[in-house]
């Protein structure tokens, strides 16, 4: 070896030293004074826009239409927020990540929230410096199989190929089923979307597992081919899909945790897109709470008084961003429902 | 033809005689070495610096770190392994060494094929029969000019579009091709086949030492004597009659298709098969064009010096011409081996689990991505330094020697 060949080695060491170390290197703006409170939001409001980190591969969640506009529950999410800390929901713009690099990119500030169908896990919280602000849709992992094959509930699937995406709560989740049924699976680990929904109806696996929820919608999206595919009855886990924001920053944390509680706020007292500014003249102490016409809310968060009538204005109520988006894929309600109606969304009073 | 495949500038076998060093500036030697102080100081400074600021973000943004992830119990699936894994019970240490063990699996295999492929490809487009060498040529050209993720991906599909377990391509009762990979036959290992081994790895010896003493009395004496019946008898002949003493055991497991998919058998999945694929189809291409141009850096006169002393073409590619070239030829061919390696983590694209795959979901899941990243370039870089010094070491040995 010449001497040459080894400095080579060492600058080599020394460019992945300094690749590695970047990452550190992406701090975003101390919180001013004069501003908001929340360092976030008043880097979201200098830039004009909030980012959002979605998935932008899965239809009802966050997938572009022909216009190539985004659509969807986690799309519809950020919107909301954009509307609650921006006055704006056009201000919200979209940042596609994948199950792999989400968690990065909200860490390093890349986005300033996370609406990427993530699983509120206690690990989750507790080590990578986020936190989770709500549940926008509680979920289960379950196993979309082909019909052909005959398999009638999980239990049947020992020996099976199962197609699952690397870094999920997901895969977790089928070890510990196989593990508790003393049975035994093939994964099957492809990190891309349309890649790994390839690989399952091209036959390289028998099973396709993720959230229920993201199953039944890619089964609609086969479209007449749907009858083709069965979603099995089985829910082997808890998939609370949650919104993150980054820790050390309460504010923000604040605005996006009661942007939901006013939209199930609005649900509960029936204010909708078109109706709310009907509601404008109400007498309910409730409703004129949640629209800034008394009480200090919106000044408490650090928002404009009206931030819930901007997020009603821009995207509905609960009820109506399900509607738009899940009803169409033919997925019920049932616990997503707000716990008038028997579900497990509860907001707490807006005082 | 000069003799060049020595530079002596990097020999070093020449020094100007010792003195003192005065300090002073107008001594090369003071100033070199306050230079060398300087851009030591340099550098640690900026490592200590991106060290430093790494910690202090990771603290302010409360992300745990620290390497203690290695040790917990890792609970992620691994499709397919050298090594046992049983995600219950072992550690996030274990499944990236299996991730580095698959990275050598196809890293490994992946060379040794690039090679072989590469070197025929690079001696075809020299082949004076026209098909062969246009072949050849277009051959280079396309799979140089499309991106390796592309050939990757396409491969995956194309694998993916063999029929199902139950309908598979067979050859006979033993090999089934399917969408799930090529199943064969797996020899039940007994102590017999290892005894046999241990007895073809002797022969191995045996071989290279018979050769040695055949070429010393070859210069000796001017007589070559035969080696090949000893080759023959210490190669094939010793491991077979070890075998047979040892009791000849015969037994082969064969793939039966029973539920899902296959049992038994040994598997080759689509997804290390379409890895491999790529990587040794593309490597080739280059390879092939570094092997073309080693063999015409050696001059016409050796191919016509050879042909004058009544050699035929074959014997004089492989005696006077393949030698030489291969000087020119190993610097370059370290590179590719290295691209073939590095390029081995675009596994990811297509579910093979490599250290890459494995690394980066044990980041998702454990949140150390500092640590994961570290994980990954300590492997990449420890592969890629023992490559670098194994094809240094081979280069110095075959380098031109004065005699």
């Amino acid at each position: 070896m010449t001497g040459f060949g080894r400095w080579n080695t060492r600058s080599t060491v020394l460019a992945g030293l300094v690749a590695g170390c970047v990452l550190g290197g992406l701090a975003p703006a101390p919180a001013h004074a004069d501003g908001s409170g929340s360092a976030t939001l008043d880097a979201a409001i200098k830039r004009g826009q909030m980012l959002c980190g979605i998935s932008g591969q899965v239809p009802g969640f966050s997938l572009a239409d022909s216009q190539g506009v985004m659509r969807g529950l986690d799309a519809d999410t950020c919107r909301a927020v954009a509307a609650a800390a921006l006055g704006d929901a056009a201000k919200a713009k979209f940042v596609v990540t994948t199950t792999q690099n989400r968690f990065t990119a909200l860490q390093s500030g890349e986005v300033d929230m996370l609406s990427r169908s993530t699983t509120w896990t206690l690990s989750r919280e507790g080590n990578l410096g986020l936190m989770f602000a709500w549940v926008n849709y509680y979920d289960g992992t379950g196993f979309l199989v082909k019909k052909s094959a005959g398999v009638k509930a999980a239990k049947d699937m020992d020996g099976a190929t199962i197609c699952v995406q690397p870094g999920t709560s997901t895969e977790l989740a089928i070890n510990d089923f196989y593990r508790v049924h003393k049975m035994k699976f093939t994964p099957i680990l492809i990190q891309d979307t349309p890649e790994i929904q390839a690989a399952f109806l091209s036959g390289r696996c028998d099973a396709y597992s993720t959230d229920a929820s993201a199953l039944a919608t890619f089964r609609f999206s086969q479209g007449a081919k749907a009858d083709d595919l069965v979603l099995l009855p089985d829910i082997i886990s808890k998939e609370p899909l949650g919104v993150m924001v980054r820790k050390g920053d309460d504010k923000w944390f604040d605005i996006v945790r009661w942007t939901f509680a006013a939209m199930i706020v609005a649900e509960e007292k029936g204010i909708t897109q078109a109706n709310v500014d009907t509601f404008m003249t109400s007498t309910d102490p409730d409703i004129r709470r949640l629209l800034g016409l008394e009480g200090e809310m919106g000044k408490a968060l650090g928002v404009d008084p009206k931030f819930a009538y901007h997020v009603i204005k821009a995207v509905g109520n609960l009820g109506e961003m399900w509607d738009r988006n899940i009803t169409p894929m033919g997925v019920p309600r049932g616990i997503n429902n707000i716990w008038t109606k028997g579900g497990l969304q509860y907001a707490p009073p807006m005082r | 033809m000069p003799v060049t495949s020595a530079d002596p500038r990097t020999m070093g076998a020449r020094h100007a005689p010792k003195r003192r060093m005065r300090l002073a500036w107008s001594d090369p030697l003071f100033r070199s070495l306050v230079w060398q102080v300087v851009i030591l100081g340099i550098v640690s400074a900026i490592g200590w610096y991106l060290v430093s600021n790494t910690n202090k973000n990771l603290a302010a943004r409360h992300i745990a770190t620290g390497f203690g992830f290695l040790d917990r119990v890792a609970g992620i699936p691994i499709g397919e392994s050298l090594i046992s894994y049983e995600p219950a019970s072992d550690t996030y240490g274990r499944a990236l060494w299996i991730g580095v063990l698959n990275t050598l699996k196809v890293a490994g295999i992946g060379i040794v094929l690039a090679t072989i492929l590469g070197t025929l490809i690079g001696i075809g487009r020299l082949s004076s029969n026209w098909l062969m060498a246009q072949l050849t040529g277009f051959y280079v050209e396309v799979i140089r000019d499309i991106p390796l993720l592309l050939q990757l991906l396409f491969w995956y599909t194309a694998l993916q579009g063999l029929p199902a377990p139950k309908l598979s391509w067979r050859i006979g009762d033993a090999v089934f091709l399917s969408n799930r990979g090529i199943k064969v036959p797996y020899v039940v290992w007994e102590n017999a086949h290892t005894w046999a081994l241990v007895a073809f790895l002797i022969g191995v010896v045996g071989t290279f030492l018979w050769n040695r003493r055949a070429r010393a009395k070859q210069e000796a004496t001017g007589v070559r004597p035969a080696v090949w019946p000893a080759a023959l008898g210490l190669l094939l002949a010793l491991p077979l009659a070890v075998w047979a003493v040892l009791g000849a055991p015969t037994d082969v497991e064969l793939p039966v298709l029973r539920g899902f998919n296959f049992q038994g058998g040994g598997t080759v999945s689509p997804e290390y098969f379409a890895l491999l694929l790529g990587l040794v189809l593309y490597t080739a291409g280059y390879i092939a064009e570094i092997v073309r141009s080693g063999i015409q850096a050696v001059a016409l006169g050796q191919w016509e010096a050879a042909g004058a002393l009544g050699l035929r073409r074959g014997a004089i590619l492989r005696h006077i011409v393949l030698p030489q070239a291969l000087r020119v030829v190993i610097p370059p061919m370290t590179s590719q081996y290295l691209n073939l390696t590095k390029n081995s983590s675009l596994a990811v694209a297509i579910g093979y689990q490599d250290v890459v795959s494995i690394a980066n979901t044990t980041l998702n899941q454990t949140g150390q991505a500092v640590e994961g990243i570290a994980v990954i370039m300590a492997v990449f870089l420890t592969i890629s330094l023992s490559i670098s010094l194994f094809m240094n070491w081979y280069n110095a040995r075959i380098a031109l020697v004065g005699r």
